[in-house]
């Protein structure tokens, strides 16, 4: 085993088990029979010293499964995947937290974990008393934390409130000083889960900055996070996992891509006739709709590319003319913008449309169309409403100085230029002046 | 310096990080004595008013009126509360230990230290208490103009015999009490129990001796009678073959205690 690496994981996998209650509405007899059953397993459980379970039935659930990966000394690795993938039971194996199931992993360096921002604060004491003890959980030993004590009051910003109880702390100062703690440990191996999604934009600012840094030292660090634009950043190396394995490792960017191209539990398609959501009439019926981006049928897109929605329609006769509407709303159900196709007369039959989104003008986050069809620009003779979702990712670009959320429900690529001023300022009499000096 | 991680691994490392962690436990004892006293009047009175009222109602009831008789020539207040030191130190040991874990649930899921610590901070709570109530005895010894023998300077024996006696079965319920939540309501019943049970209010020369071994078996009884014959000096008679098996008893359930401990530890975060 050579210096180089840090931490070697063989096999790693965990089991946890979990209980599941059969369909409650039954028959007394059942209720009894099934009451008597489980007091019985429950208790052979108890006998052998087994985990107790609540629940009928108990299944064997393995968070993580066959994980197989090498973090050298100096790397900074991160990982990134789906709710549920096992990122942060990984992080809890490596942290000692808790126990694999199976295989074994090597650590080679003192390792500091940071789950959770302000991990043993307690509301009652002070800030002081709080650095101290944060610290020492930490890992830091108590000269450690003297020596560093007035740059950590110093990174966090509230040097008047120390001696204050926590409690009566707002909930920025209270992240900035747990977080002044935390970024200032320095341990050979640092393993961060996702601690940076709280926090206004100067803090995030910070905290940013202070993670490069530590990166920067040639500290072997293990980052996981939702945020694609941090890990972009800050990761020259990932781990992709899935369902509880390493389903792909290697450069950040490819990860990434591999990353939005996995299947979400989304398809990027949706069937609108026969479903009750959409309405249609006889004459007219919405039939399905996709999204596509990059060439491929997509539930998830990347920032910097062209979304396409396409749906079919079926018109069976009748006068008029007809076009179709979309409406795009955001996650949080504001209307984005509508657009329309311009109306015609239509034969009889099946027909398709499309809208284009460019590329660098959505914010990320999911987005959801609605698609209508009008009949003379005014009756709308079928409608699906919220039927098709995408998700909109960033891919780091313009994100080195700045990872948190950028709020809006659009994101455009404004173009930005410095101009020199003369010092006449910007008042409207001003700009005449000037273009009359031209 | 290099860990391999394994399922069921001895950790053969864990004494030497306890020694390591060693800062970590100071600071976590140091934090539940801080905020015993935080923000309170009573938190401070209350390590006083307990012991002296119930020394007063044992005095009154077990010495006065069923006139039991004290240790020798010793007062009866001064025998109850030489008994009642060591068994507060056993009471609050297990009443807070065996919920500290589930109490610092917080720390348990999210950092690593071994996880002895925590139950045994709440050893250092207790001993704060102890110091403050041995000086309301020495008030009271003023008070009867009662003096104590060279006896006196064993004392700090007998408290670490208190401490084995107290964390042996408090670590065993501890590590239970992390599976199996009913504990929580079996301790108060134990201790409420253990007060009548144990020479607390009354002397162990009182129990008829065909008793005696059945009641020796009681590990805060040899605990006890030696703190009484080390605080009453020749008042107080301690017969050794009681003493020894009560001994016995205590580094059993010292074994017990951080053997079951040891070998659960690993899956406190997963049950927590």
């Amino acid at each position: 085993m050579t210096d180089e690496v840090a931490i070697r994981a063989e096999g790693l996998g965990k089991k946890y088990l979990i209980g599941h209650e059969i369909d409650r509405y039954s028959t007394l007899r059942d209720v009894m029979a099934r009451a008597a059953k489980n007091a019985w397993r429950k208790t052979a459980d108890m006998v052998r010293g087994r985990e107790i379970i609540a629940g009928d039935t108990v299944e064997e659930y393995w968070a993580l499964r066959n994980a197989n990966f090498e973090v050298k000394r100096g790397e900074v690795l991160g990982i990134i995947g789906h709710n549920g993938a096992g990122k942060s039971t990984l992080l809890k194996i490596l942290s000692r937290i808790t126990e694999p199931t199976e295989g074994r992993v090597t650590i080679n360096g003192r390792v500091a974990s940071l789950l959770e921002v302000g991990t043993g604060f307690h509301g009652e004491l002070t800030g002081r008393e709080n650095v101290f003890l944060n610290g020492a959980i930490l890992g830091m030993t108590h000269a450690e934390i003297k020596r560093k004590f007035d740059e950590i009051v110093a990174f966090s910003e509230v040097e008047r409130f120390l001696d204050t109880p926590v409690k009566r702390y707002s909930s920025g100062m209270y992240l900035r000083l747990a977080f002044a703690v935390a970024a200032h440990l320095e341990p050979e191996i640092l393993i961060i889960d996702e601690v940076l999604a709280v926090g206004d934009l100067q803090f995030q600012r910070k905290c940013l900055g202070k993670m490069r840094s530590v990166a920067s030292e040639g500290r072997t660090v293990l980052f996981v996070s939702h945020t694609m634009a941090l890990v972009a950043n800050l990761c020259e190396r990932a781990l992709l996992l899935e369902q509880g394995r390493i389903v792909h490792s290697g450069p950040t960017t490819e990860i990434i891509t591999v990353f939005l191209q996995t299947a979400s539990g989304r398809s990027g398609h949706a069937k609108l006739a026969g479903n009750s959501q959409c309405a249609g009439s006889e004459y007219v019926s919405l039939l399905e709709a996709r999204i596509i981006s990059g060439g491929n049928l997509v539930s998830d897109t990347k920032m910097d590319e062209d979304v396409t929605l396409q749906f079919t329609f079926e018109i069976r006769g009748a006068s008029g003319e007809y076009s179709s509407m979309i409406h795009l709303y955001d996650k949080e159900g504001t209307l984005v913008l509508s657009s329309t196709t311009y109306a015609r007369p239509y034969e009889p039959g099946s027909y398709g449309h499309e809208y284009t989104l460019p590329a660098n003008f959505l914010n990320d986050g999911m987005y959801t169309f609605s698609i209508m069809l009008l009949k003379d620009l005014m009756h709308v003779e079928a409608a699906a409403e919220r039927c098709i979702s995408f998700v909109v990712h960033e891919t780091g670009i313009g994100r080195e100085q700045y990872g948190g959320k950028m709020k809006g429900c659009v994101r455009p690529h404004l173009l930005t230029r410095e101009f020199l001023t003369t010092g006449e300022g910007l008042a409207p009499e001003s700009f005449h002046r000037g273009a009359a000096h031209q | 310096m290099q860990i391999i991680l394994e399922a069921g691994r001895a950790e053969r490392n864990y004494w030497r990080d306890l020694w390591r962690y060693r800062e970590l436990f100071a600071i976590l004892a140091w934090r539940d004595v801080a905020l015993r006293y935080k923000q309170t009047v009573i938190g401070g009175t209350w390590a006083v008013v307990r012991p002296f009222l119930t020394m007063v109602v044992f005095t009154v009831l077990f010495g006065r009126l069923a006139q039991l008789p004290s240790d020798g020539a010793a007062p009866y207040a001064i025998m109850v509360f030489a008994g009642m030191l060591p068994w507060f130190l056993f009471s609050t040991i297990l009443s807070e230990a065996s919920n500290s874990l589930v109490a610092n649930t917080n720390l348990i899921g999210k950092v690593y230290f071994p996880r002895i610590i925590i139950p045994s901070a709440t050893a250092v709570v207790a001993l704060v208490d102890l110091s403050v109530n041995l000086a309301m005895l020495a008030v009271l010894m003023i008070w009867y103009d009662f003096v104590p023998t060279w006896r006196l300077l064993l004392l700090p024996v007998f408290v670490v015999l208190a401490l084995f006696a107290s964390l042996g079965p408090s670590l065993f319920v501890t590590a239970l009490n992390v599976k199996y939540r009913d504990f929580r309501y079996i301790i108060p019943f134990i201790v409420q129990f253990g007060l009548y049970v144990s020479p607390v209010g009354f002397s162990s020369a009182i129990v008829p001796q065909k008793w005696r071994l059945w009641y020796s078996l009681n590990p805060m009884v040899g605990v006890i009678d030696g703190f009484r014959w080390c605080l009453l000096g020749e008042n107080s008679v301690l017969d050794a073959r009681y003493f020894l098996s009560s001994i016995f008893i205590i580094v059993l359930l010292l074994t017990v205690g951080v053997g079951y401990f040891r070998r659960t530890e690993r899956t406190f975060a997963d049950l927590i």
